[in-house]
């Protein structure tokens, strides 16, 4: 669904000062000062300094000409390493801080969510709190007192509604907090991922009220360190790097290239001269990994091809064996595969052939993969190729509301009824 | 909510609700804004009063435990000891007449230049009109106020039926609310300019505390202005004590000592002053409160 334009984010920058205060700051400022006052520019405001690297003198640049718009019903993912400015760009959207150049313009009542339950205060009760929180939020009274029985059924703590919240656990704030924050009804709702920290229970629940919010065409702005997350959520993704905008568009595009770029993934190896692994009878020439897909995602949804390409030389019996182990990202043994299961009778051919393994879709987990390679003559070992490839799954759109990070060396497509 | 800046005045906002651009004219106050967290300045309020003395045993009633201390040192120091003589006037009504309107103003700065570090907290998480914090904590002041003005009539009360000193409240008592509007003018002024630059200058928060306690030694908070020569250094430092007329007629509505109401002029003139320019600074630095704070 895309309908009217409701931000615009047009060149923004972001210049924070380094260093102590003190001193050499009021020296700074006054020097500001007096170049503003004969109409020339702000001497800490180099512009030329920016567009080529982060730090220039005194200060840093966090956002260096960000430039992106959001229709109504956009769910914009942004992603990034830390430090990339992701909460530089959160601080500007929610009006916390003003950029040092560029322009914002949003449409609708914006709501930000940086963190539950601001301006909580321990003395007072969770009812006097709900108030609180509900007006620094941006809610009226009226509203509040509309909304409010909802709020605590919300909660679940009606029984300690009166009670100071400084008696409260931090998971009853939490709740507190965000059964006013989900109350809210914005039309551009902007989150940090750091509300999606806590249990299984609260995520489940924070994640699931932004999706009801998604769903009423609301826009939202979501940033997080989860490409989970971002891709169980978001239509769109927005990647910054050093402060600048690396690559934005459909969530998978770029989901796929962020995680590309960052799970140092060895698809292929190949062998062409001497080195290669293997003896005089036999050697191997390359390996490689695929997706069968044809945009090339490794979607665990998929089947991924392995291609082992070998040289014989002088094997003329069918005594080989292969063993495939495939190890997660911690280097679990995720399961163990043998070639002489399925093709045990055949005679190897002389020269280069391939030997294809093919891991089936709705087998792996998201993450990321390592396959070490065993060969076998004669029933022993023989050589191997430890981390002959390495390869980072993905998955697609989940169904249900967790989003969080899915256990299990392996997550295979089990069949359930009832 | 529509706002325009400095730089973009000529290019209409073509429906947006909200535009954020780097400059922001320090005239702009947006009171149409202001007005849509109405609520929150009345909470935030409702907070700094409900929460100051929770879990203390005698709660409000220090609100006038401590006036009444204070105000029966002075009697005691400058009364008993340094033979002070006081028009007439029992000393403890003569003291508290000056310490209750001095708590005010010198309560409304101290807390007002605090309130941005300690709601920083809320600075750097949600946005909302960054005036409401420092606003709310003047207006909680008022409450304390109240309190020991009443409890100052009760000590009249008691002076006047035991026939020890006929209370002299007149038709100035009238007056009360602008005497009390003054000292907001003026506190919250000098509060806001104080605010604004303690967010980055720390050390103006402790030299603050120190300056309105030495002022009051040059109000007539301890002695009447009567009993000061025209033209000593005395009277031209108290005279110069923008605070003096307040307090002077405080004294004069409270308990009906002489009172020059002309001499009013100058709290006024200082009020708006001192509040122009620290809505200036205030607005001014507010948007860099969130990078330094």
């Amino acid at each position: 669904m895309s309908g009217r334009r409701v931000i615009e984010v047009e060149d923004v920058h972001k210049r924070y000062e380094l260093g102590v205060i003190g001193a050499s700051q009021l020296s700074d400022e006054l020097k500001a000062l007096w170049a503003s006052l004969r109409g020339r520019p702000d001497p800490r405001m180099d512009m030329e300094a920016a567009a080529h690297g982060q730090r220039a003198g005194n200060s840093f640049w966090s956002l260096r000409g960000v430039t992106f718009a959001l229709d109504q019903g956009d769910i914009l993912g942004v992603i990034g390493r830390n430090g990339a400015g992701k909460s530089t760009l959160l601080k500007l959207l929610s009006r916390i801080s003003l950029p040092t150049k560029g322009r914002i313009a949003m449409r609708g009542k914006v709501s930000s969510l940086l963190e539950v339950g601001t301006g909580f205060h321990p003395e007072l009760t969770g009812m006097e709190n709900i108030y609180l929180n509900g007006a620094i939020l941006g809610m009226r009274r009226a509203e509040i007192d509309r909304k409010r029985d909802e709020i605590i059924a919300f909660s679940g703590i009606d029984h300690h509604i009166h009670t100071p919240i400084k008696r409260y656990s931090s998971g009853m704030k939490v709740r507190l907090g965000f059964a006013v924050a989900a109350h809210l009804e914005p039309e551009i709702l902007i989150v940090d991922e750091v509300l999606a920290v806590g249990d299984a229970e609260f995520q489940r629940k924070c994640l699931g009220s932004m999706r009801s919010v998604a769903d009423k065409g609301r826009t939202i702005l979501f940033v997080s360190h989860s490409m989970n997350a971002v891709q169980g959520l978001c239509t769109k993704a927005l990647w910054l790097e050093k402060g600048k905008v690396r690559m934005q568009g459909g969530t998978d595009e770029v989901v796929s290239a962020y995680v590309m770029e960052h799970a140092a993934q060895v698809l292929e190896r190949s062998w062409p001269g001497q080195d290669a692994p293997g003896g005089e009878l036999l050697s191997v020439r390359s390996v490689s990994v695929r997706s069968m897909r044809e945009d090339g995602l490794m979607r665990i949804s998929d089947p991924i091809r392995v291609e082992i390409e070998v040289e014989n030389s002088g094997v003329t019996d069918n005594d080989i064996g292969i063993r495939l182990s495939m190890r997660t990202g911690t280097d679990a043994v995720a399961f163990i595969s043998d070639l002489s299961e399925t093709v045990g009778e055949r005679v190897w051919p002389l020269g280069r052939s391939k030997v294809v393994c093919t891991i089936p879709g709705g087998l792996l987990n998201a993450g990321t993969y390592r396959i070490n390679l065993m060969f076998i003559r004669k029933s022993k070992h023989w050589f191997r190729i430890p981390e002959a490839v390495i390869f980072e799954t993905q998955e697609g759109p989940r169904q249900g509301t967790w989003i969080g990070e899915w256990g299990g060396a392996v997550r295979p497509t089990v069949e359930w009824s009832r | 909510m529509q706002r325009q800046s400095a730089d973009t005045q000529a290019e209409p906002a073509k429906g947006w609700d909200v535009v954020i651009t780097p400059e922001r004219a320090w005239w702009d106050l947006d009171l149409r804004e202001f007005w849509a967290y109405r609520d929150l300045l009345v909470l935030l309020v409702r907070r700094d009063i409900t929460a100051q003395y929770k879990q203390t045993i005698l709660g409000p009633l220090w609100h006038v435990i401590q006036p009444l201390l204070t105000s029966a040192m002075f009697a005691i120091i400058f009364g008993l000891m340094a033979r002070m003589s006081l028009p007439g006037i029992p000393p403890l009504l003569f003291y508290m007449s000056g310490v209750v309107p001095w708590n005010l103003f010198s309560n409304v700065i101290t807390r007002t230049s605090g309130t941005l570090t300690t709601n920083s907290g809320l600075m750097t998480k949600v946005y909302f009109p960054r005036i409401i914090p420092p606003m709310a904590t003047s207006l909680s002041n008022l409450v304390g106020s109240a309190i020991q003005l009443g409890c100052f009539f009760c000590i009249a009360l008691y002076y006047h039926v035991s026939g020890n000193y006929p209370s002299a409240i007149g038709a100035a008592v009238l007056l009360l609310p602008i005497l009390i509007l003054l000292e907001l003018l003026a506190g919250f002024g000098i509060g806001l300019m104080v605010a604004a630059w303690t967010v980055r200058y720390r050390d103006l928060g402790f030299l603050i505390g120190f300056v309105v306690q030495l002022l009051m030694y040059m109000s007539p908070v301890i002695f009447p202005l009567s009993m000061a020569q025209p033209g000593t250094i005395t009277y031209r430092l108290v005279s110069a004590n923008p605070m003096t007329p307040v307090i002077e007629g405080f004294r004069a509505s409270l308990l009906g000592t002489p009172m020059d109401w002309s001499t009013l002029w100058y709290p006024v003139l200082f009020g708006v002053v001192v509040m122009a320019i620290g809505l200036i600074v205030f607005q001014r630095t507010q948007r860099k409160f969130a990078d330094i704070i």
